[in-house]
């Protein structure tokens, strides 16, 4: 057992080292390149600086990397994200919306809908995305990209359909104290990560969750053989990935004050994947590190950041993400084949080239 | 019994041609001016470029892949035409001939991502879209107009089939494409490697069939042939912008799905994207001839149509293998 620890402990240092390095060295170059990029400063007592921003940008990205993980780690993937994210922030939106009314001959915007219902709402929304997609992935056995590319295909429609083709302004200020209000001097919505990292962290380490998705991640049919339910497993990790989906449209929503059908979280789900592989996890499923996506994401964003405030335009960050994805994915495919080798698992390697 | 189990395997092949004639009566009946061979022909002409992309991908997801790049590649192509024409000086065929090379070159980068690699197709093609769109905005971030008489002349000649009925160039370039892919599909050693690495690629290896450069020379094919779309895509358009031809991929999945291809791989017609994309064309025809329904029920409707599709597929490959006694080897799919 101790032994077993042990080595589990040298796979997460190891698992983790990558992407911690690629944040460094991206930091390293921001220190050296960009003026000013580690200024922080306190003003109104909330401290503002690139890398507060950076954090704070980075979480509905956060959000959608835990979601990401999960699937990805039982051996699926959810395209749909982008989508799932444009219909959670167009109902936060429209029935919020904000509509100008006067209380003693004040001026003050109220809500169409309490918010903490608009908000349910939206969640609701996004959970059922995620339970049809795992209807379709874990329920009818549809491969996982087909299954969801239904709801990416559909979801904008959906999403355009609920604000009738426009862009819906959220004019009501409590609202906008979950993508940029501060607490205790840091941005609201690190809070919100924190405490749902905290949350899926308990499931996957403290309730025998974590156990059977690693186990259904990596090989399927003994699951099923052991015993484990592995449909209602993968159903539960479409439906998490749906909510932290309408989580992550809901902060952009009110980060941006309003909710366009049309571009909200466009190519997100890349930037999801790619967090999701930058945090050391495996595309094939199996062993997984939420920490680590965590980190990705924050990469990612470090990296987004940077091209931009180096001015070179952004279209261009979609080639230079692109190309990480693959060097990430030829580095861990060459490492992969040598760690399996010296673990004498040369059959296993075979076995699994022959059925990729 | 041995004719029943053919059938079955047009089945999917006969409902969409069913659906579409179901359709297009249902459009005649509700609406005055739907029924005409201008309808019909209309279809081809505005998703010609559509057509050409769905045939490449039907050929891609037989083999058990996907391509997602096709829509990114057509905006890249049509870039790289419009840009190398109009601030280059390039000759028209010249520049047609560049884009070619460099598409094929992509699907060939993409290919062999997918089959020394061991990337997933899906990741491969999605890095490819990105990196495509990427370089459209490194090319060039504005719209870019098209103003060389060739591709005028293409753009604007029209053949007259009959009287009221008139096709495109692009229609005539689609059809000459479609003829190659059913050729190549099932008539060359390359098309049954195709099916056979579809069917189970472990077992057309083991057959001896060159299953590596298959694969790598299918996706050259697909990134040749979005290419060719892209070009076609110029006729119609006559101008590029890297923001073209967004999400054309999944209308050209979809197609092929709705046109009987199994997602899984190793069953299908290339002439069924033709029809796939059809319906789709027919669709947006008529919530257009509908006026008061939103443009957005298109996309709502083409996913509903591939859901149904995909999950009726599944519901005959599960049936399928009921019927059979179940095998370990089956069962580790």
């Amino acid at each position: 057992m101790d032994a077993r620890k042990k080595l589990d402990k040298r796979l997460i240092d190891r698992q983790l080292f990558w992407p911690l390095f690629a944040l460094v060295v991206l930091l390293t170059f921001d220190f050296f390149y960009i003026k000013g990029f580690f200024h922080i400063e306190i003003i109104d007592g909330h401290l503002y600086g690139s890398l507060i921003d950076i954090v704070n940008r980075a979480t509905p990205l956060m959000f959608m990397a835990i979601g990401m993980t999960l699937v990805i780690a039982s051996g699926g993937i959810d395209i749909s994200v982008g989508s799932v994210l444009a219909i959670s922030g167009a109902i936060t939106a429209i029935m919020i919306g904000g509509d100008m009314v006067f209380v003693d001959g004040v001026p003050k915007y109220a809500a169409h809908n309490p918010m903490s219902v608009a908000i349910l709402v939206a969640l609701i929304a996004s959970v059922v995305s995620g339970l049809w997609n795992g209807l379709l992935i874990a329920k009818l056995g549809v491969n996982a990209m087909v299954g969801t590319l239904i709801l990416l295909v559909a979801g904008r429609g959906i999403a355009q359909l609920i604000v009738n083709g426009n862009v819906i302004t959220v004019y009501y200020e409590p609202f906008f104290y979950i993508g940029s209000g501060f607490f205790l001097g840091l941005p609201f919505s690190i809070y919100l990560v924190a405490a749902f990292l905290a949350l899926v962290m308990w499931l996957v380490k403290k309730t025998a969750f974590g156990l059977f998705l690693e186990s259904i991640g990596s090989n399927r049919v003994s699951s099923r053989f052991t015993g484990l339910d592995v449909q209602t497993v993968t159903w539960a990790c479409y439906a998490i990935s749906g909510l932290c989906a309408g989580i992550a449209g809901i902060i952009i929503a009110s980060e941006v004050k309003s909710a366009d059908a049309n571009s909200a979280g466009l190519f997100i789900e890349l930037d999801a994947i790619l967090s999701v592989v930058l945090g050391g996890n495996s595309m094939a499923g199996g062993r997984f590190s939420i920490i680590g996506s965590v980190i990705g994401a924050l990469v990612v964003q470090t990296l987004t950041t940077t091209i931009y405030a180096i001015g070179v335009p952004p279209e261009v960050t979609m080639v230079v993400k692109a190309l990480v994805v693959i060097v990430i994915y030829l580095v861990q495919s060459q490492m992969g084949k040598t760690s399996l080798k010296a673990a004498g698992g040369a059959t296993a390697l075979k076995a699994k080239e022959a059925k990729a | 019994m041995k004719s029943l189990q053919i059938n079955s395997k047009f089945i999917p092949l006969l409902i969409t041609i069913a659906l579409f004639g179901g359709l297009f009566v249902a459009g005649s009946v509700s609406y005055r001016g739907f029924f005409s061979m201008q309808v019909v022909l209309n279809l081809l002409v505005d998703n010609s470029f559509l057509i050409i992309v769905a045939l490449s991908q039907a050929l891609i997801i037989i083999m058990g892949g996907i391509d997602l790049s096709c829509g990114a590649l057509i905006a890249l192509s049509s870039m790289v035409v419009a840009y190398s024409m109009s601030h280059l000086n390039f000759h028209p065929a010249l520049a047609i001939l560049a884009v070619l090379g460099v598409c094929s070159l992509f699907g060939f980068i993409q290919g062999w991502l997918i089959t020394y690699q061991k990337f997933q197709p899906f990741i491969s093609t999605l890095c490819g879209m990105f990196i495509a769109r990427g370089m459209c905005f490194m090319i060039n971030q504005d719209t870019v107009p098209i103003t060389d008489p060739f591709f005028m002349t293409m753009a604007t000649t029209r053949i007259k089939l009959m009287p009221g009925a008139v096709i495109s160039t692009s229609v005539l370039v689609a059809l000459a494409i479609l003829a190659i892919y059913i050729y190549i599909a099932h008539f060359t050693r390359f098309g049954r490697a195709v099916y056979a690495i579809g069917g189970n690629e472990q077992s057309a290896r083991l057959m001896g069939l060159p299953v590596d450069r298959t694969k790598v020379m299918a996706y050259t094919l697909s990134g040749f042939t979005s290419g060719l779309a892209g070009i076609v895509f110029c006729f119609y358009m006559l101008s590029a912008y890297g923001l073209n031809a967004m999400a054309l991929e999944m209308d050209a999945i979809a197609a092929a799905v709705i046109g009987g291809t199994l997602m899984t791989g190793g069953v299908g017609y290339v002439i069924g994207a033709v029809f796939g994309v059809m319906i789709e064309g027919i669709m947006q025809t008529l919530i257009t001839f509908q006026g008061d329904l939103n443009s957005w029920w298109t996309r709502i409707a083409i996913a509903f149509l591939l859901c149904v599709f995909i999950v009726v597929q599944r519901i005959l490959v599960l049936k399928r293998e009921s019927r059979k006694v179940m095998r370990p080897v089956e069962f580790l799919d």
